[in-house]
């Protein structure tokens, strides 16, 4: 990936003029974040000294990505808001502001997002401490409390809300906390007239667990369950996103056969991952019964990941080079039985929901959004797709070998809440056509590479040769040391485009791991697209998003 | 008084019963078990439900309107139970054979949505405010089209009485000749009963539990036994006015031939509600009045015209 260093006074010139201007034009704002460089390992290509601002394009022309760096002085940490350049770059930008207190001048709202907002200090600089016991111990005076909560009410005026038109007054409602219809905590401040949503201002961070700090006191092995938990129904589609970038930063080749159970149990994760945003879309727009019957089948899914990984949510099962095992004996039975019985119940899911009339009704038409709209506000997977744009990470930047799988893109219309329902049940079909493919063809060899930075090692030549028992005992010991340097592998996740930006200063930590997720980017359309519908089209908008709560917040 | 004391008790078992009986049908519809651990096929779970509502705090939110909140579900109870007062069970088994049975009807259940209006008002609740103005929307969107559809029986019965409309129908059950009427009466009760696909003043998913989400204890359970009666209502009015009844072969009793017809009816509210997504508010009075009200409209009109045409 290019990486090119822009002075503070240049920058929005230089985006301006590559977002529009530049051919390939890169329209695309994929991520904004920000490196703590204070303690970073000096390296003379590095100028940055204290803090690095870092934005990441896309240009869906140019099938690349592009990173751009400026550096900033601690005391200076200044910049200029792009907000009126992408429309996106909002949250991105309020994250940064959160996480490093680099302040962006002119941005519209620059407050924390995922912290409280009582919150001291910065969570990803290097001096905030990274667990509770290395602070004081946490006392709940009465005044605290009551500050806690004052920051907790709503003010229209904050957000530049009126709190009444020309004939009404609006009424102001929390969908969450808590709420069935949210599927977990995040809270979503409606502005009604009526039923009519006049604007939504989504409140998120309840579920923020700081899973990027978590990477800085963790060993680069020790790292994956955390990975697991982050979109928590896409299971090893989030280990796939963080090795492939260590692995390139290793330069680790993984084996052919490895690289093939990873793509089969990855797509029957997204089978997994897409039974449940069927069943609780269907329900979130009344129907109550067929939540049951997906969550059903996803057993027979979650049978096979049982019998392979042992976990089934969180199967901390893919390893840096390989896999943890090879699969286990009579593992073909089980997934030919799945392959056999699947596509009869997919049919009858089609008669029982895409088909229905009134589950037509919800959906067709609500909550549209042209391509155009959807790459400036960076929307990936399925909501891309159904606005009828061909793009696939897992065929326009194949990793892990996809490029040798046939299978198809399906594409939508319209752009609506059904036409993104459509993509997702089209997309189960051929996830399983993989699946089969992975099975008739699973090839022989080692479920693992044979690199020195595999973890854990191969064990085979450890007593016999001093050299593989010294690397041996190390990476088992202190995990492996990855060498320095940066990667980022954009995957296609369940839920769209998903990454981890791992920065190395070659120690057996992550200096710094960025974790871009699409359910982020996506939470952040809703205002944007449900404005002028009801309060029960909103919910409609919600399920066919699919988004996952850890997904935003991490 | 006897016939009162029966037609009550049966009713207040029936509603228990009910929720058993849904709770055991859903789960079979959704392939899972439902309670079936209290008792001989979970029927004790029931009982083990109303001692807990019996027992709940009897809470009433301090920022709530005291008196009308707790009103709101005694009216929904009172006024389904008043309707029974018109049904015919059997020759003879009718609480009061009124000349206007229909219209005592249709104004008893209709007082039903009092109780969705002021509940959800009096709870000073965001959540409810919805629910109540939905039921609103909903009330007038079915109420006129389902009494235009009872109009086609009592035109061909000539009757409004309950009784009458049933002999009337020896020959045939109203459900042929008056087909159309059949659907929209029967549509229009689903909605007066605020199940789904029509339980938009509920609409879990969106309002929480809508009108109602600031009742618990037993003024909840009244709400609950309200829907349920509810639904036993509306299937015994179907079965007397186009299934003719307690009319049937000789082999079982008059008694027997009803409860089985409501109870199939009963069971079709159930399917419904393990089948169908909910519409949302404005569909649902787009559909009642740009389709449903026209249609019951030609309805009526075209019985009356073959009624006319065979008289002369």
């Amino acid at each position: 990936m290019v990486t090119l260093w822009l002075p503070l006074g240049r920058l929005k010139e230089v985006l301006y003029f590559l977002k529009t201007d530049h051919r390939p034009a890169y329209r695309f704002l994929y991520d904004i974040t920000a490196i703590d460089e204070r303690s970073r390992k000096k390296d003379p290509s590095n100028p940055s000294e204290h803090f690095t601002l870092v934005y990441h394009l896309f240009s869906y022309g140019g099938n690349g990505f592009l990173r751009l760096k400026v550096a900033l002085k601690e005391g200076e940490l200044s910049v200029p808001s792009i907000t009126n350049l992408w429309a996106n770059a909002n949250w991105y930008e309020r994250e940064v502001f959160d996480m490093f207190g680099i302040r962006f001048e002119g941005h519209p709202h620059l407050t924390r997002i995922l912290m409280p907002l009582t919150w001291e200090g910065h969570p990803l600089r290097k001096e905030h401490p990274a667990r509770a016991t290395e602070m004081g111990p946490f006392r709940l005076w009465d005044e605290k409390q009551d500050r806690e909560q004052e920051a907790l009410q709503f003010n229209p005026e904050d957000w530049g809300l009126e709190r009444q038109s020309d004939d009404s007054d609006f009424m102001f409602l929390n969908i969450g906390p808590q709420h069935p219809g949210t599927h977990g905590v995040i809270r979503l401040v409606l502005q009604l007239d009526g039923e009519d949503i006049v604007d939504i201002v989504p409140d998120i961070g309840f579920h923020h667990r700081g899973a990027e700090k978590m990477a800085e006191r963790q060993s680069w092995h020790t790292y994956i369950p955390y990975t697991d938990r982050i979109d928590y129904l896409g299971g090893v589609n989030n280990n796939l996103a963080y090795l492939l970038s260590i692995e390139k930063l290793a330069g680790i080749t993984v084996p052919e056969r490895a690289n093939v159970i990873r793509i089969m149990l990855c797509e029957l994760f997204r089978i997994a991952s897409h039974l449940v945003w069927y069943g609780t879309f269907a329900q979130d727009v009344g129907q109550l019964s067929p939540v049951f019957y997906m969550f059903t089948d996803r057993e027979r899914v979650f049978d096979i990941i049982e019998a392979v990984c042992g976990g089934r949510m969180h199967p901390n099962w893919f390893r840096i080079g390989g896999v943890a095992q090879d699969l286990p004996l009579g593992w073909e039975k089980l997934v030919k039985t799945f392959i056999d019985y699947f596509p009869k119940r997919l049919k009858e899911y089609d008669d029982l929901v895409m088909r229905n009339s009134l589950f037509k009704a919800r959906t067709i038409g609500i909550g549209i959004f042209t391509t155009e709209e959807a790459i400036e506000w960076g929307v990936t997977g399925a909501g891309l797709r159904a606005c009828g744009f061909d793009w696939d990470f897992r065929k326009k930047q194949p990793y892990s070998g996809y490029e040798n799988f046939d299978f198809d893109v399906p594409l939508g219309e319209n752009g609506d809440c059904y036409d993104r329902a459509k993509v997702r049940v089209e997309e189960m079909r051929q996830s399983l056509r993989i699946v089969e493919q992975c099975m008739k063809n699973m090839p022989e060899g080692p479920y693992k590479a044979e690199h020195p930075l595999t973890t854990p090692p191969v064990k085979k030549q450890t007593m016999k040769d001093i050299e593989t028992l010294i690397t041996h005992f190390l990476g088992v010991s202190w995990g492996p040391v990855i060498p320095a340097g940066e990667a980022m592998v954009c995957t296609e996740a369940t839920k769209g485009a998903n990454s981890y930006y791992a920065i190395s200063d070659g120690n057996t930590s992550p200096y710094r791991m960025r974790i871009r997720t699409p359910s982020f980017a996506h939470m952040q359309t809703v205002p944007y697209i449900s404005r002028g519908y009801t309060v029960a089209d909103l919910l409609s908008i919600l399920g066919a998003m699919d988004y996952v709560l850890a997904d935003i917040d991490r | 008084m006897i016939i009162i004391g029966a037609v009550l008790g049966a009713l207040l078992t029936i509603a228990p019963g009910l929720i058993w009986l849904e709770r055991r049908m859903l789960a079979l519809w959704q392939d899972r078990y439902g309670p079936n651990r209290a008792g001989p096929f979970g029927l004790l779970v029931v009982l083990a439900d109303t001692i807990k509502l019996f027992f709940k705090e009897d809470w009433i939110p301090p920022f709530a309107d005291k008196f009308v909140f707790v009103i709101a579900p005694a009216i929904v109870a009172i006024t389904v139970l008043m309707s029974f007062v018109v049904v015919p069970f059997a020759p003879g088994i009718v609480v009061s054979d009124l000349n206007v049975g229909i219209l005592f009807f249709l104004a008893m259940s209709s007082m039903g949505a009092y109780s969705i209006i002021l509940g959800g008002w009096a709870s000073n609740n965001k959540y409810s405010l919805l629910g109540a103005m939905r039921g609103a929307a909903q009330l007038i969107s079915y109420e006129v089209f389902m009494g235009l559809s009872l109009m086609g029986v009592v035109l061909m019965s000539g009757s409004f009485s309950l009784n009458d409309i049933v002999e009337a129908q020896r020959g045939m059950w109203y459900v042929v000749p008056q087909f159309f009427g059949f659907l929209m009466f029967f549509i229009a009760g689903v909605a007066e009963t605020h199940r789904l696909p029509f339980d938009i003043p509920e609409a879990e998913s969106e309002l929480v539990a809508g009108f109602h989400s600031e009742y618990s204890g037993m003024k909840f359970g009244l709400f609950f036994v309200g829907e349920y009666l509810g639904i036993t209502l509306i299937s015994s009015v179907t079965v007397v006015l186009f299934f003719g009844g307690w009319l049937g072969p000789e082999f079982l009793p008059p008694v027997a031939w009803f409860a089985l017809k409501t109870f199939g009816f009963i069971i079709f509210f159930i399917l419904l509600r393990a089948s169908l997504p909910r519409p949302r508010y404005d569909q649902l009075m787009e559909f009642g009045w740009k389709i449903l009200f026209p249609l019951t409209l030609l309805n009526l009109v075209a019985t009356a015209t073959i009624l006319l045409w065979l008289e002369t």
